[in-house]
């Protein structure tokens, strides 16, 4: 490997960083110290987190308005679900424990093609469009994917289960029980701090640059020897290809799958995470991402209220911080200890001036 | 088309080779029996009052619209009907009249994007930071940093785009053009809204790169100066057809380009 000597230093600290965080996870999972009700929320953050990062590639990065990122999340969610049941029906790796982890894996993988597959067949002609066009193919792109879901028989509008739709037969397939969940916290924090960081090394190598490039202005893209095509449609399989694996964690989630879950509101929902912490940033979409399912799970008992806090809420973003919560700041550990340093003292010092 | 072919028959290989080129609008014709070669190294302005179609004839080479009548060859391959990209690939690169960069990304990430055929790494490489990802990267952007310092950019490489003064932002735009790797540079008006400095500055930069990477270059200019200074051969162009071709000294005195320019007299 011939990685610069301070990057070198940065990503051990990040990897040491990381594995103290899975293995605090892991720990508390393990030793289930959650009601699971905090649990939930904690798989529900992670699937956000996902989903926003995944979203912002196409949104913040691209900048391509699409809205049908949920679509991607049910195919992958009912890939992974469908998958499962029928592992288990024919007695394939159908135990608990690592046979059941494996299986999982090969869930997640397969929901993660499929949905990139889905991405290349719907992002070449949607990508032709820009704009509000696009927004509304995409969303209607999202729709189309629910609907046909939702008419196979064996799939079926009421839940997943056996010929017809017992949502309750669907626990022999990838609906993890509480116990499991929390086992498996560790596990799924593993996957999200992949996602991510596979998510960033792509927007920080040449195809990332191309693509922001697309964001900045097409046609000098264009102009500088980019396929614009190639690069949108590539960017948006991939940002898929993610939704496909938090639709894959969604399935594991819940004991039975609903495509009413996953349908319009759920792909505004998260494009309302990405412009909330920032178009642009992928540490803004991750705290909008935990912010915002905490809140959602925090203000279900005013229901009614609910939906009215989120929208001040948002008016009053988009009024006083128009880019986002974050703008396009990335979090930088490195950096903030350095800061934190004897060296950053005077830095610090700087910026409370400005502020 | 026979006499396209006639006419390069007495000059060696032109680098570019433009024959009858033409395009239409709905009923309007806008580039019409459009002529031109360009030779190695060699510097061609193409000027006009506004709107005769110059920069119409810059999308049509770079592949923005496709020609409707004619063809054109660059290093012997027919061009008509490639897309931008390709047209860059085959070597021809431009910047534009009102700068276009990108604007949020740096200096120096903006010279990267118009290199990125040569990064040699994969996608597997790029999301796992192969040794082959660290090494394409530092041997690319020393490439990038010494071509920033040939526009003299080297200490603004961290910057943002947009942040540049309007003269440096121009030269960003010669200096990414100049990333692709082309062979023959189109220049959209490069001293428009420049000071004479500005402008003097320029004119040493094109200079400069002529010399050092052995490139052609097709000049819109609207600075008469600029353009009796360093063109070796101009073409006039007005309402789409080619009016005038010739040295400068001959182009300021034909009495067409006058007409042109100034008006008839009554």
């Amino acid at each position: 490997m011939k990685m610069p000597q301070e990057i070198k230093k940065a990503s051990t600290m990040n990897l040491i960083a990381v594995a103290i965080l899975l293995g605090a996870i892991a720990w508390l999972g393990f030793a289930q110290v959650f009601s699971s009700y905090i649990v939930g929320i904690f798989w529900l953050s992670c699937i956000g987190i996902i989903m926003a990062t995944s979203l912002n590639l196409t949104n913040g990065f691209l900048g391509q308005m699409a809205l049908g990122h949920a679509g991607f999340m049910l195919i992958g969610a009912y890939t992974s679900a469908l998958l499962s049941l029928a592992m288990v029906r024919a007695d394939v790796l159908a135990g608990e424990g690592v046979q059941q982890l494996i299986r999982f894996v090969i869930c997640i993988v397969a929901s993660a093609l499929l949905a990139g597959l889905f991405g290349i067949l719907v992002g070449i002609p949607a990508l032709r469009l820009r704009g509000d066009y696009l927004a509304i193919i995409t969303l209607g792109f999202g729709e189309i994917i629910r609907v046909v879901i939702q008419g196979i028989p064996w799939a079926g509008a009421d839940g997943l289960g056996q010929g017809s739709a017992s949502p309750v037969l669907y626990k022999t397939g990838l609906g993890f029980n509480n116990a499991t969940k929390s086992h498996y916290m560790f596990f799924i924090a593993l996957l999200t701090v992949l996602c991510v960081a596979v998510i960033l090394t792509f927007i920080r190598s040449r195809f990332g640059r191309a693509i922001i490039s697309i964001r900045d202005d097409e046609i000098a893209s264009a102009a500088s020897g980019i396929d614009t095509t190639f690069y949108k449609v590539m960017g948006f399989a991939f940002s898929a290809m993610f939704a496909g694996i938090a639709g894959s964690i969604f399935a594991a989630c819940y004991s039975s799958l609903n495509t009413g879950n996953m349908g319009f509101m759920a792909s505004v929902n998260y494009f309302v995470m990405v412009v909330f912490g920032g178009m642009g940033s992928i540490t803004g979409s991750i705290v909008a991402a935990i912010g915002l399912t905490t809140l959602n799970e925090a203000l279900r008992s005013f229901d009614e209220y609910r939906m009215l806090v989120y929208s001040v809420v948002l008016v009053l973003m988009m009024i006083f911080r128009p880019t986002g919560l974050m703008g396009t700041y990335e979090f930088s550990l490195t950096k903030t200890l350095g800061r934190f340093r004897g060296k950053g003292a005077g830095k610090k010092q700087e910026e409370e001036v400005q502020a | 088309m026979d006499n396209g072919t006639q006419l390069s028959t007495d000059r060696e290989t032109p680098l570019i080779k433009v024959s009858h080129l033409g395009i239409t609008f709905g009923g309007l014709r806008a580039v019409n029996d459009f002529n031109l070669e360009i030779g190695e190294n060699e510097l061609v302005g193409l000027i006009g009052p506004n709107g005769a179609g110059k920069t119409t004839v810059f999308n049509l080479l770079t592949g923005v619209y496709v020609p409707t009548e004619g063809d054109y060859f660059f290093l012997g391959q027919r061009m008509n009907g490639k897309k931008t990209h390709q047209v860059v690939q085959s070597g021809i690169a431009r910047t534009f009249q009102n700068i276009r960069l990108f604007k949020q990304m740096t200096v120096l990430e903006n010279v990267k994007v118009a290199m990125n055929p040569y990064y040699s790494y994969n996608l597997f490489s790029a999301l796992f930071r192969t040794g082959k990802y660290w090494e394409s990267e530092a041997e690319n952007e020393a490439k990038a940093r010494e071509l920033l310092e040939i526009f003299n950019l080297q200490d603004k490489a961290d910057y943002i785009a947009e942040n540049l003064p309007y003269g440096q932002q121009r030269k960003l735009e010669i200096a990414r053009a100049l990333a692709t790797g082309m062979k023959l540079l189109l220049l959209d008006e490069p001293a428009a809204g420049m000071n004479p400095t500005e402008t003097a500055e320029l004119l040493e930069c094109i200079r400069i790169i002529r010399q050092r990477f052995n490139i052609s270059i097709l000049l819109i200019e609207h600075d008469m100066s600029l353009v009796m200074k360093i063109c070796e051969h101009i073409i006039v162009i007005d309402y789409g057809t080619t009016i005038a071709r010739g040295t400068p000294e001959e182009i300021s005195s034909d009495p067409k380009v006058i007409a042109a320019y100034l008006g008839e007299e009554d």
